[in-house]
């Protein structure tokens, strides 16, 4: 039996691999959001009963969608590894790892947006519609402006699930907390490091859940209502 | 102004419109009424471009506005200010925000934006909800920001589908008034489609009555009433027959509306005086539609110039509708 790890070791373990999955996770949210929003609005867009109906359009769209929605991170990762050679140049290592996150997390992100677009009532949009507003101003300011406290917390969803994602990094050898966990902790029956990291795991999503909570509710004018 | 020639539109084999013709002046107000379900809604939405109708044509000043596309669409929406039925404030936007939208829409820089918003708040009583944000205001408040809103890019035209459905009684007073001054201060044509006759009697000059997607009656507010048979005078007018009276104890009965201030004040003591007779009003009452008083009062005549007195009072602009008792009917 071997002496356990000492703190100060663990902490900059911890340190390092925090870095990391922070830096996956952020980098691959932003594209993931980028991305992500545009999809759910053009889902919306073509819905029955949207802005700009297009049935077939909203099949195909829908499918591919749903499809990406289905696949397993792990295949992700490993079947995207010719693509991410191609994007980021190398296929291991942190940032090899985003290109399969963000593609995950596109149309994760898409659908939640529809969802939620999908909640702003006709009659606020129609009204816009009768002020002579085009399309894009709709999406907008209206869309887009109604539904923000909600789209806030859909991006905190998917940081969270993004962090679950990113725990598979340690497959293309990206690292990060819940490589720390597995392959420091876990393999090597170190439970000082294991238990330090699901620790601050917890403490992590935590925070950063509490953080798009606040935002959310910081951007709902509605919460003014107390007259 | 408007004119709707022979509209149709139906949904999935409901035909909720079945060539609907009517026209609405320049500078009036058209109350569309009838029953739940009568296309009422449908019409609104198709003069607001937000429904294209199967057939038929809704001229704006001149311009049929059925098969505009684009941005020629877009421009002809800014002509014609909606207040939907519904709640249909943005709700992260306060309420100055909200009727800045057809102005931002329309391209309008910030200041004369800023100018505007502050006169409509002006013209809808509130100025100091500016800040406000929907969920802070009563319905009332609510839909008068609503009507400020479609009043925003100068309309010639204002459509208003049940702006009053959900008030009560004093608030929907206060959304009236608003759509009141809109025609008269600013001379927009309003329609306004309710299920509620006190609407048409507050400030409709106007009412079309629609039932199954047809116009069964049309005219002028004022018209209507003198025409017994009428859906609008049964329902404006005060009921004569509340409480029953004693027929032979006169020797005319007869029903007479009267229209405007001076027969209303004058009419009936001038008959009774200049023809000799025993005038008694045995039922109905007054009323008021917009601002003249109307009157339908149940008449007992006793006198040997009964009928001439009848005869005089139709000659001098009130209507006798019907005579209940008598040798002849007066006519109508
Ligand atoms: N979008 C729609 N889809 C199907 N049926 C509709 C639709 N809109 C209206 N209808 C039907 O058309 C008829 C007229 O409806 P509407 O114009 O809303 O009446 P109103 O406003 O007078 O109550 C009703 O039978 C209604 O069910
Ligand atoms: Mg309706």
């Amino acid at each position: 039996m071997r002496s356990a790890t000492p703190w100060s070791d663990v902490l900059s373990f911890l340190l390092e691999a925090t870095g990391e999955t922070l830096y996956m996770v952020g980098v691959s949210t932003v594209i993931a959001t980028a991305l992500g929003i545009p999809v759910g609005v053009w889902l919306q867009l073509t819905a029955k009963g949207g802005l700009r109906p297009n049935v077939a359009v909203h099949r195909v769209l829908s499918f591919i969608t749903d499809l990406g929605r289905s696949m397993p991170f792990i295949v992700l990762l490993v079947a995207l590894t010719s693509v991410t050679r191609l994007i980021v140049g190398g296929s291991i290592g942190s940032t090899a790892v985003i290109v399969p996150l963000a593609v995950g997390a596109i149309p994760f992100v898409g659908r939640l947006v529809q969802n939620i677009l999908s909640e702003v009532h006709v009659t606020v949009v129609e009204a816009a519609i009768t002020t002579g507003a085009s399309t894009l101003r709709i999406v907008r300011s209206v869309l887009i402006r109604e539904s923000l406290p909600a789209l806030i917390n859909a991006i905190g969803v998917t940081v969270i699930a993004l962090i679950g994602y990113s725990a598979m990094a340690g497959v293309i050898g990206g690292g990060g907390l819940g490589d720390l966990a597995i392959r420091e902790g876990y393999q090597r029956f170190n439970d000082r490091i294991l238990w330090s990291t699901v620790a601050w795991l917890a403490v992590l999503t935590t925070v950063i859940q509490l953080g798009f909570t606040r935002a959310a509710r910081a951007s709902d004018r509605r919460r003014h209502a107390s007259v | 102004m408007i004119t709707v020639e022979n509209l149709t539109k139906s949904f999935q084999g409901v035909n909720a419109l079945n060539g609907v013709t009517l026209d609405v002046e320049a500078g009036t107000v058209l109350g569309v009424v009838g029953p739940s379900g009568a296309g009422k809604s449908t019409l609104a939405r198709c003069v607001a471009l937000l429904e294209r109708p199967d057939s038929g044509a809704i001229r704006v000043d001149g311009t049929d506005i059925t098969s505009l596309d684009g941005s020629a669409l877009r421009a002809a929406r800014r002509q014609i200010g909606v207040v939907p039925q519904g709640d249909s404030l943005l709700r992260q936007r306060t309420a100055a925000g909200n009727i800045a939208l057809p102005l931002e829409s329309a391209g309008v820089p910030g200041p004369q934006r800023r100018t505007r918003v502050g006169e409509l708040l002006d013209l809808v009583g509130l100025t100091d909800k500016a800040g406000a944000y929907p969920d802070q205001l009563s319905g009332g408040q609510r839909q008068r920001i609503a009507v400020a809103r479609a009043l925003a890019a100068n309309p010639s035209v204002l459509l208003a589908d049940e702006p009053t459905s959900a008030l009560d009684p004093e608030t929907t007073g206060s959304v009236l008034t608003v759509l009141d001054r809109a025609r008269a201060e600013l001379g927009v044509t309003v329609l306004v489609v309710t299920h509620d006759m006190g609407v048409v009697r507050k400030i409709c000059d106007d009412v079309a009555v629609l039932e199954q997607g047809r116009v069964v009656e049309h005219g002028k507010v004022l018209d209507l009433v003198n025409d017994a048979a009428s859906r609008t005078s049964s329902a404006l007018l005060p009921a004569v027959d509340l409480n029953p009276i004693n027929e032979s104890s006169y020797d005319r009965v007869a029903d007479v509306v009267l229209v405007g201030f001076a027969a209303v004040g004058a009419l009936l003591p001038e008959a009774a005086h200049r023809f000799g007779v025993e005038l008694n009003i045995v039922g109905g009452g007054l009323t008021r539609l917009g601002e003249t008083p109307v009157a339908r009062f149940r008449l007992g005549l006793n006198g040997e110039r009964s009928d001439s007195a009848l005869e005089w009072i139709g000659e001098a602009g009130g209507a006798v509708q019907r005579s209940l008792k008598g040798p002849q009917g007066v006519a109508a």
